[in-house]
Formats: structure tokens, C-alpha cells, sequence
């Protein structure tokens, strides 16, 4: 190897990595809040980049139903909830509550997509498509085992992901799709030919991750999610509700499936089960940091696409086998070193 | 005076074990109604029941409404706070956080002028605002999870054994202040082993053993009776 394709390989690491880092981020946010491990997040991701996909050429993209699909579920959960209390004016109020959304959006798309307004529209409508389906998804899915052990949630999310899987097939067809990029052109700096879009995704990351940083120092519904994640008892006792923070973790964890998908679309062909394996590498992420840190699962984010670059230059054949078999000696390391601590605190 | 909380007949069970068996209890407005109990007597379960956190059977009035379906956070909305035995703080955030925090349900808008009165209150959790709270002394914990709860401008405070684990010195501060808070109006529900300090400070008292309210009435008289000073002396001596 020479040092001029060891330069490409740190680039293509760093820009795998920086898709990777989002996707731990999303995971960490996650599990803090409400102690899921979500599976799911990798779908956020195919099921924004093949909207947008579809919505470049003016076709209306399936997860338009899909949504419709979820905001059904969580009225009718909401408003049996209600019935069962005995008062159907609360259960018709939540159920439209978690139906007007939806439908609006839907009629948004609906109208909007077929006139081709451009790039930045569709961005827009895609996040309105996707960003809700995290806390419907919540509220069907999880909302109910709120209280379960972390295994029972993780089987939950197991779930919810071949389910949304199928879907996905049933949805957007077997095909693979690509989008233009956001930013075209590209230009050399010494031996590297840097794309734009490269740049794109490694800037749109750096800014994503300062975003949050503010979110949780600066803002109270930060610091309160922040605050659920360390004593959720002591959060309840402040008036948070749980499960408000719960549907607020699954919305930015959705919203930060569509960055990455906005980010990786062009990169990649992205196929209606692409999200297993691309969330995969954020979960392996996300495990070498710990799933407690920001940092650490961004440095690991950050090591992970690097390995991978490296590992598919020496052994291309064996890739993901590296890439994956990495967690264990990780693994191993932390149950010699770290001491067992209890879920509640 | 009239009655702010009214709890009849209230039980909670885990599995197959009663920790509370039929409790009734009232706390007048304006008032500092004691429970008092040895270790294990049900009287941090009674609490947890009263403000949501467990699952109980029986009847919890608030302020003539009837909380049996009203979640833990929308009591806090209500009015009613509890300060756990645990204290419950959110160890790696400053304590300024941990304050303004407590405000979450009254909005950013009256955090300025309820931190003020915390921090009258508490004028140590002023000088220590930016240090984590993980790192404070056992004193200045139990005074940030008063605090916390004081945020959220309750009209029922309950407090499971402040005491707990202080110095006699810091505990009389913190028991002045609850005086303090009742003479402002907040009522207060106050549970404690120190059955003499709590008796002190209380206009009323409970007797809570083996999940059951055994005796009741005015704190002065429960002070004087002389089950009640046997009850506090064995206190006195799983204490030492």
C-alpha cells in the first residue's frame, strides 16, 4: 500500500464513519431515554433515502401509507387507552390528535411531489414523512412495554424491525435506488479527489453533533430528556412525563435517520433492507462506545469506518466479518474491566 | 382548616406482601401531618402510592379531586411533590440544572423568581450552583432534592426521611425549614424514624407498624403517650 491510496482509504473511513457516528448517536439517544435498542433506526434511513429517491423522479413514495399505517395504530391504541377509562369524548380527541398529522402531511405529499419542486422541498417533505413515524412507532411498539426489562424491549425492537422490513418490500419494491447528490462536483487537494458531497456529509455531521450538544446543555426539554436518561424516577418526580420523552427521542432519532439518508442516498444504492446492516455498524458503534457516551460512540463511529475502509482494501472478502467480529474482543474487555450497574439508579 | 390530601383506605402490595394495609390519612391545608415507623413499617410505600409512583387500591383525594387514574407527572402538576429518601437527583447535571429542572412544569418564565426563593431558602446551593450534583455533601443533597421539589411551587410537600444519614446540626436546619414552609402555607406530609424531632415540628401525627396506621392524633399527645416513646426508643436504638 502507498501512502496515496492510504490517504483515500482514511477518507473513505472517515466519510463511512461520520454515517456511522449518526447512526450511534441516534442509538445512544435511544437507549438513554427509554433503554430501547433500536433496531429500527437503520429503516429511518432507507425509508427517507428511497422517499427521496422516489420523490426526485415524482412518484409519491410508498411510505406515505406507511405512516398512515402507524398514526391508525396510535389512535386506536390511544383511544382504546381512553375506552377503556370510560370516556370516548378524550378517546375521539386523541385519536384525532394522532390521526390530523398524519393525514395532513400525507395530503401535503400527496399534492406536493408530483410538481417536482426541487431538491430542498423534498428534503423538507421527506423529514415530514419520516420524523413522525419515530414516535408512532414509540407509541405502538414500545410505548406499552415502557416498564419492561431492557431484554423484552429489545425483542420489541427486533420486531418492529422485520415488520417494518416487509413493509419496506411490500412498499418500495425489491429495487435499489440513488439519488443526485446534494452538492455536485468534486476537485483535488493534492492526491485526493474530494467530492463535494463527501464534504457535505462529514461537515452535516460535525454540525449535527454540535446541534445536539447545544439541545442538551442550553434548552430544558434537552435537559430534561438528559434528566430521563440519568434518574428516571427523579424525572418523573420533576412532572416529565416519560413517555413524552420517550416520543421525543424516537422523533430526533428519526430525524436524524433522514440527515443520514439526505447524506448517504447519493453514496450508496440504498435497497429496502440496506437499514439492517448500515444500523448494524452504528449498533457496533454505539457498543464499542458504551451506549452512554456521545463522544465515545463518535470516536468509535470514527474507528469503525475506518476498519472497514482498511479492512476491504486488505480483505475484501471479509469486511463485515472484521467489522463485526471487532465487538467481541470490545465486549470482552468491558465485562473483565466494568462493574455491573443496576438499570435503575 | 380543610383537608388538602385524603387518603382512604389505601393498600399496596408487592406480590404476595402488604407493605400498606388499609391506611387512612389526612393532611389539612396549612398543616405538618407526621408519619412515624420503624425501618420497614410501609411508610416510604405509602408515600410512593400517594404520588403515583405504585400501584395501590384505595381512594386518594387532592384537593377534592380524586387522583386514582392521574399519572405521577400530572400530580406534580397538581401540586403535590414528594422528596424521596433517595433523593432522586440527577447526579452528573449542575445544580442549577437540578433546579430548573424542578420548574419543568411551570415553564422557563418562573424560574428566575422561584430559584430566587430557593435559593433564600438555601443559600449553600447559591454558592455550589455549578458543581454536579453527584459531588455534594449528604447535607447538601437532601437540600437540593428540597429544593428541586420547592421549584415546582407545591402546595403538598412530602418529605420520606430527610433526616436520614445527616447531622444532628444539619437536620435541625432542614426540619426549621420545614417549619419555615409551613408557616409560608405549603402543607406538608413528613414521614421519619426520628420520631421525637418529627413530633416536635408536626401538628399531627400517624403511628404506622407492620403496613398499618396502629394510632393517631394531635403530635403533642402522640409525644406524651408512652406506646409512642416506646416505639421511638427502639428508633433510638437501631439508630446507634
Amino acid at each position: 500500500m502507498d501512502f496515496t491510496i492510504a490517504l483515500f482509504l482514511i477518507q473513505d473511513g472517515i466519510i463511512n464513519g461520520a454515517i456511522y457516528a449518526l447512526l450511534a448517536v441516534a442509538l445512544v439517544l435511544v437507549f438513554a431515554v427509554t433503554r430501547v435498542i433500536l433496531i429500527p433506526q437503520g429503516e429511518f434511513v432507507t425509508f427517507a433515502g428511497l422517499s427521496l429517491a422516489a420523490m426526485e423522479t415524482g412518484g409519491v413514495p410508498g411510505a406515505v401509507w406507511l405512516l398512515l399505517v402507524l398514526a391508525t395504530g396510535a389512535a386506536v391504541m390511544d383511544a382504546g387507552v381512553a375506552l377503556r377509562e370510560r370516556s370516548p369524548v378524550k378517546a375521539a380527541r386523541l385519536a384525532m390528535w394522532n390521526l390530523a398529522p398524519a393525514i395532513a402531511i400525507a395530503a401535503a405529499v400527496l399534492i406536493l411531489v408530483p410538481l417536482k419542486l426541487g431538491l430542498a422541498v423534498n428534503v423538507v417533505l421527506c423529514a415530514a414523512l419520516i420524523v413522525p413515524m419515530g414516535p408512532y412507532l414509540y407509541r405502538v411498539a414500545f410505548q406499552p412495554l415502557a416498564d419492561a426489562s431492557v431484554l423484552v424491549l429489545l425483542i420489541a425492537s427486533v420486531g418492529a424491525h422485520l415488520a417494518l422490513t416487509a413493509l419496506g418490500l411490500v412498499l418500495f419494491g425489491a429495487e435499489g435506488y440513488r439519488t443526485s447528490p446534494v452538492v455536485s462536483g468534486s476537485f483535488q487537494i493534492g492526491p485526493l479527489f474530494v467530492t463535494g458531497q463527501s464534504l457535505l456529509v462529514v461537515g452535516a455531521t460535525l454540525a449535527l453533533l454540535a446541534g445536539l450538544a447545544l439541545f442538551f446543555g442550553r434548552t430544558l426539554i434537552g435537559k430534561a430528556l438528559k434528566a430521563s436518561a440519568i434518574n428516571r424516577r427523579g424525572a418523573r418526580l420533576v412532572g416529565i412525563p416519560t413517555m413524552l420523552s420517550g416520543r421525543i427521542a424516537f422523533a430526533m432519532a428519526a430525524a436524524i435517520g433522514v440527515v443520514s439518508a439526505v447524506l448517504v442516498a447519493p453514496l450508496t444504492t440504498l435497497y429496502y433492507d440496506s437499514g439492517f446492516i448500515i444500523g448494524l455498524k452504528g449498533f457496533v458503534a454505539a457498543i464499542i462506545g458504551g451506549l452512554g457516551a456521545y463522544p465515545a460512540a463518535v470516536a468509535a463511529a470514527l474507528a469503525v469506518g475506518l476498519l472497514e475502509a482498511f479492512s476491504s482494501f486488505w480483505a475484501s472478502a471479509f469486511k463485515e466479518v472484521i467489522v463485526f467480529a471487532s465487538i467481541l474482543p470490545v465486549l470482552l474487555w468491558r465485562s473483565l474491566t466494568s462493574t455491573h450497574s443496576d438499570e435503575e439508579d | 382548616m380543610s383537608a388538602l390530601l385524603e387518603v382512604g383506605d389505601l393498600s399496596v402490595n408487592y406480590g404476595r406482601v402488604e407493605a400498606v394495609r388499609a391506611v387512612s390519612l389526612t393532611v389539612q391545608s396549612g398543616e405538618i401531618a407526621t408519619v412515624i415507623g420503624a425501618n420497614g413499617a410501609g411508610k416510604t410505600s405509602l408515600l410512593a402510592a400517594i404520588m403515583g409512583l405504585l400501584p395501590s387500591r384505595g381512594r386518594v383525594v387532592f384537593d377534592g379531586q380524586d387522583l386514582v387514574r392521574v399519572p405521577a407527572e400530572e400530580r406534580v402538576a397538581m401540586g403535590i411533590s414528594l422528596v424521596p429518601e433517595q433523593r432522586d437527583l440527577f447526579g452528573t447535571m449542575s445544580v442549577a440544572d437540578n433546579l430548573a429542572l424542578g420548574a419543568f412544569r411551570r415553564g422557563r418564565a418562573e424560574i428566575p423568581a422561584r430559584l430566587e426563593r430557593v435559593y433564600a431558602l438555601f443559600p449553600r446551593l447559591e454558592e455550589r450552583h455549578r458543581q454536579e450534583a453527584g459531588t455534594l455533601s449528604g447535607g447538601e443533597r437532601q437540600m437540593l432534592a428540597m429544593g428541586r421539589a420547592l421549584m415546582a411551587k407545591p402546595r403538598l410537600l412530602m418529605l420520606d426521611e430527610p433526616s436520614l444519614g445527616l447531622a444532628p446540626l444539619i437536620v435541625r436546619d432542614i426540619l426549621q425549614t420545614v417549619s419555615e414552609l409551613r408557616d409560608e402555607g405549603v402543607s406538608i406530609l413528613l414521614v421519619e424514624q426520628n420520631a421525637r424531632a418529627a413530633l416536635r415540628i408536626a401538628d399531627h401525627g400517624y403511628v404506622m407498624e407492620l403496613g398499618a396506621a396502629t394510632m393517631r392524633g394531635p403530635a403533642a399527645e402522640l409525644a406524651a403517650d408512652p406506646r409512642v416513646a416506646e416505639i421511638y426508643l427502639g428508633a433510638a436504638q437501631g439508630m446507634s
